[in-house]
């Protein structure tokens, strides 16, 4: 059993839980599709979108090096990591030349993806997610469950017990409004308090090397007003072509996400602010291998709306901690195996292959089919368990052979009726499913007596 | 006059010989001849989703030879149907056999619909629950789906909704899967009951005495979770649906 398996089977053992968070999640693919409807053309700008996407990612690297060109004119300092070591030690570098003790954080999932947190507490700094959700799990030691909703596996109450010990709100209180004010009172003192701020970038623009992040909780403006340290973060395929694409994506990002219009902020950095300083970091991370694996290039199109997580009966029935991955859900389950194939071999499996998230996906990314050209690539490895592998041999031998087919199922039909029903329940179907009654005759055979007939 | 080849999925022919009886009685209703190669077996689809694409490729030629003579193939399943149109060409890429059977493949309520273009007229007296199978909704858009901006269109619901009698119910969630997944029913056996349970529940909730739908495989899955828990539905495949009300 795969780890992503053992998990699920934890996470739905709590019945009212699973119910719970399924629905929790479920309300915001509505909320989604009542955005949606509202855009005529919403097809249209998926479609534009998506070819957008596959426009820059065919030029990548030239559009990066008008990216930097452009934002090093506006007097940002760009810097370039390979992976996730290089990251973190950049940003500790330019950290600790500044002698900063204080860091706040808007959301980033590409900082997860590296674990900068603990490598930054490790050298001496504090570090503090100042999102909402990304402060709940911070204050939990644990990972997001959602890339967009850090905390959206808690319930309110569990939050209230988390900041009545943490914050020292009143026993019991459940607010949410009440807790929100809380949590601002004290993340106001940590923004006040703060030598940088870092952020991470939803679009980098090419043409102007300005970068944009949106945020709902205006956390990210607030953590690069105050301090006079700026370090943005992102991928190398966050770039855009220009602000006319731009405007394709803003449209797209917010609905797909929450079923807001637009994000409440929507932040463009053009160069540091006065007497300030912008740091760019642009992080390969995996990504250049992925782009040149043609079945699965068209993930790095994902702009992280999480449509795709709200979407899927998996990731709702089974939370996004079960994927043991900081990007869960569909998208995490194609982005994972490219980093380690063994670890990650369960989650390309973790899927009905029914195909709602390539549908609900703003920039259509083909996701089922690229779950599905993962288990051929683990299969080709030798990465999926040998039982399985067995049972498929005999299954294509027999079934190459219609007389041996025919046999072999007459077989069945003869046999399982005979098996006592305590045998029946004991495997993985018949535990919780009774079979169906087997017929007499197959279905060649009453061909068969009918042509005779 | 129409001539079509059967192409009954395997676990039909060896667990559900009356869908595909009921299929050859509706065809042969609506006046197509029906032939049924005997040498078939699988579409190979069981070992492709699972990964193991070598496997699958003997299953795909021997596919494609056994109905080179018929100028259509007609399937009661669109999951079996998808991985004859969707999947083949990336297992054996470039083939002209291949080819033609990804082409002249059809999902039973898709021919009735669009080849054979039929109302069927007939009766059928209940409080009926669509189960919309994932590979033929999203697979062959039997019908528009709930995630794109489309104007809606439904071939099985077409088919079903003019028969006197039939309430055609309106659910909570009309398409989120089943959780049956082929092998996922077993490799991932808690995700695909708790699925299985929640679909159930929402057609309990419509009031459906019968859930159908164009894919034993689901209704098999939903079937078992019936079955096991005493509950009054029962499901029935659409092919049988509407042979029983066109009778």
């Amino acid at each position: 059993m795969s780890a992503f398996s053992e998990n699920a089977q934890a996470f739905i053992a709590d019945g009212p839980r699973l119910a719970w968070h399924d629905k929790a999640i479920w309300f915001v693919r509505q909320k989604r599709d009542t955005a949606r409807a509202a855009v005529p053309e919403w097809e249209e700008l998926r479609a534009t979108a998506s070819q957008i996407k596959a426009h820059t990612l065919s030029r990548l690297a030239g559009y990066l090096e008008q990216f930097e060109a452009n934002a090093i004119e506006l007097g940002a300092v760009v810097h370039w990591a390979r992976d996730a070591d290089e990251h973190n030690r950049i940003v500790h570098e330019i950290l600790r030349e500044r002698g900063v003790k204080r860091l706040v954080k808007s959301k980033s999932m590409l900082t997860e993806e590296c674990h900068l947190n603990p490598y930054l507490e490790e050298r001496g700094i504090e570090v503090v997610d100042t999102d909402l959700g990304e402060r709940i799990v911070q204050f939990r030691h644990e990972p997001p469950s959602h890339i967009v909703m850090p905390a959206i596996h808690l319930k309110k109450e569990e939050i209230g017990d988390l900041f009545h010990e943490k914050l020292g709100t009143p026993q019991g209180l459940a607010d949410p409004k009440a807790l929100t004010e809380a949590a601002r009172q004290h993340l106001r003192e940590k923004f006040l308090a703060a030598d940088a701020g870092l952020t991470g970038v939803n679009f980098a623009i090419a043409e102007t090397g300005g970068i944009v992040v949106c945020t709902n909780e205006g956390n990210a403006d607030l953590g690069t007003s105050l301090p006079p340290l700026h370090i943005a973060c992102m991928g190398i395929e966050k770039i855009v072509p220009g602000t006319r694409e731009l405007a394709v994506f803003l449209r797209l990002l917010a609905r797909s996400a929450t079923g807001q219009p637009i994000t409440t902020y929507t932040s463009h950095f053009h160069g540091p602010r006065p007497a300030g300083e912008l740091h760019v970091v642009i992080v390969d991370r995996g990504r250049s291998k992925i782009l040149g694996r043609s079945e699965f290039r068209a993930s790095l199109k994902c702009i992280r709306c999480g449509a795709c997580l709200n979407t899927c009966p998996v990731y709702r029935r089974s939370g996004g901690h079960s994927y043991g991955v900081t990007v869960p859900g569909p998208i995490g389950s194609t982005l994972a195996p490219h980093a380690d194939a063994a670890k990650y071999a369960g989650l390309p499996f973790a899927s009905t292959l029914c195909g709602s998230c390539s549908d609900v996906c703003p920039v259509h990314v083909d996701l089922h089919h690229q779950l599905l050209a993962w288990r051929g690539e683990l299969a080709r490895q030798g990465l999926v368990p040998l039982g399985k592998r067995i049972v498929s041999r005999v299954g294509a031998f027999v079934l190459a052979r219609s007389w041996l087919y025919q046999i072999a199922g007459k077989l069945v039909r003869w046999v399982v009726p005979l098996l006592p029903a305590r045998l029946l329940r004991a495997n993985a179907w018949g535990r919780q499913r009774d079979l169906p009654p087997m017929p007499r005759e197959s279905f060649s055979e009453i061909w068969r007596k009918r042509g005779r007939s | 006059m129409l001539e079509v080849a059967l192409f009954v999925p395997c676990y039909v022919d060896q667990l559900y010989p009356a869908i595909a009886v009921a299929t050859v009685e509706l065809l042969e209703r609506f006046g197509v001849k029906v032939h049924y190669p005997e040498r078939q077996t699988c579409c190979g689809q069981p070992m492709a989703n699972s990964g193991f694409f070598d496997d699958a490729v003997p299953l795909v030629r021997r596919m494609a030879d056994v109905f080179a003579p018929y100028e259509h193939v007609v399937c009661p399943s669109g999951s079996c149907t998808s991985m004859v149109r969707n999947h083949t060409e990336a297992l054996v890429p470039g083939d002209d056999g291949v080819l033609a059977l990804r082409k002249k493949t059809f999902e039973l309520c898709e021919f009735l619909h669009d080849v054979v273009k039929v109302r069927p007229e007939g009766r059928f007296p209940h409080r009926v629950g669509l189960h919309q199978s994932c590979h033929g909704l999203r697979g062959l858009r039997l019908g528009s789906g709930s995630e794109r901006l489309v104007s809606p269109s439904n071939k099985v619901r077409a088919l079903i909704e003019g028969l006197d009698g039939l309430q055609l119910l309106e659910l909570a969630r009309p398409d989120d899967c089943c959780g049956f997944g082929g092998t996922f029913a077993v490799a991932e056996e808690a995700l695909s009951c708790a699925m299985g349970r929640d679909r159930i529940a929402d057609h309990e909730r419509a009031g459906a005495e019968v859930i159908t739908g164009t894919d034993i495989s689901c209704l098999m899955h939903m079937d078992g979770l019936l079955r096991r828990e005493r509950k009054p539905q029962r499901v029935l495949h659409v092919a049988e649906l509407l042979a029983e009300a066109t009778a």
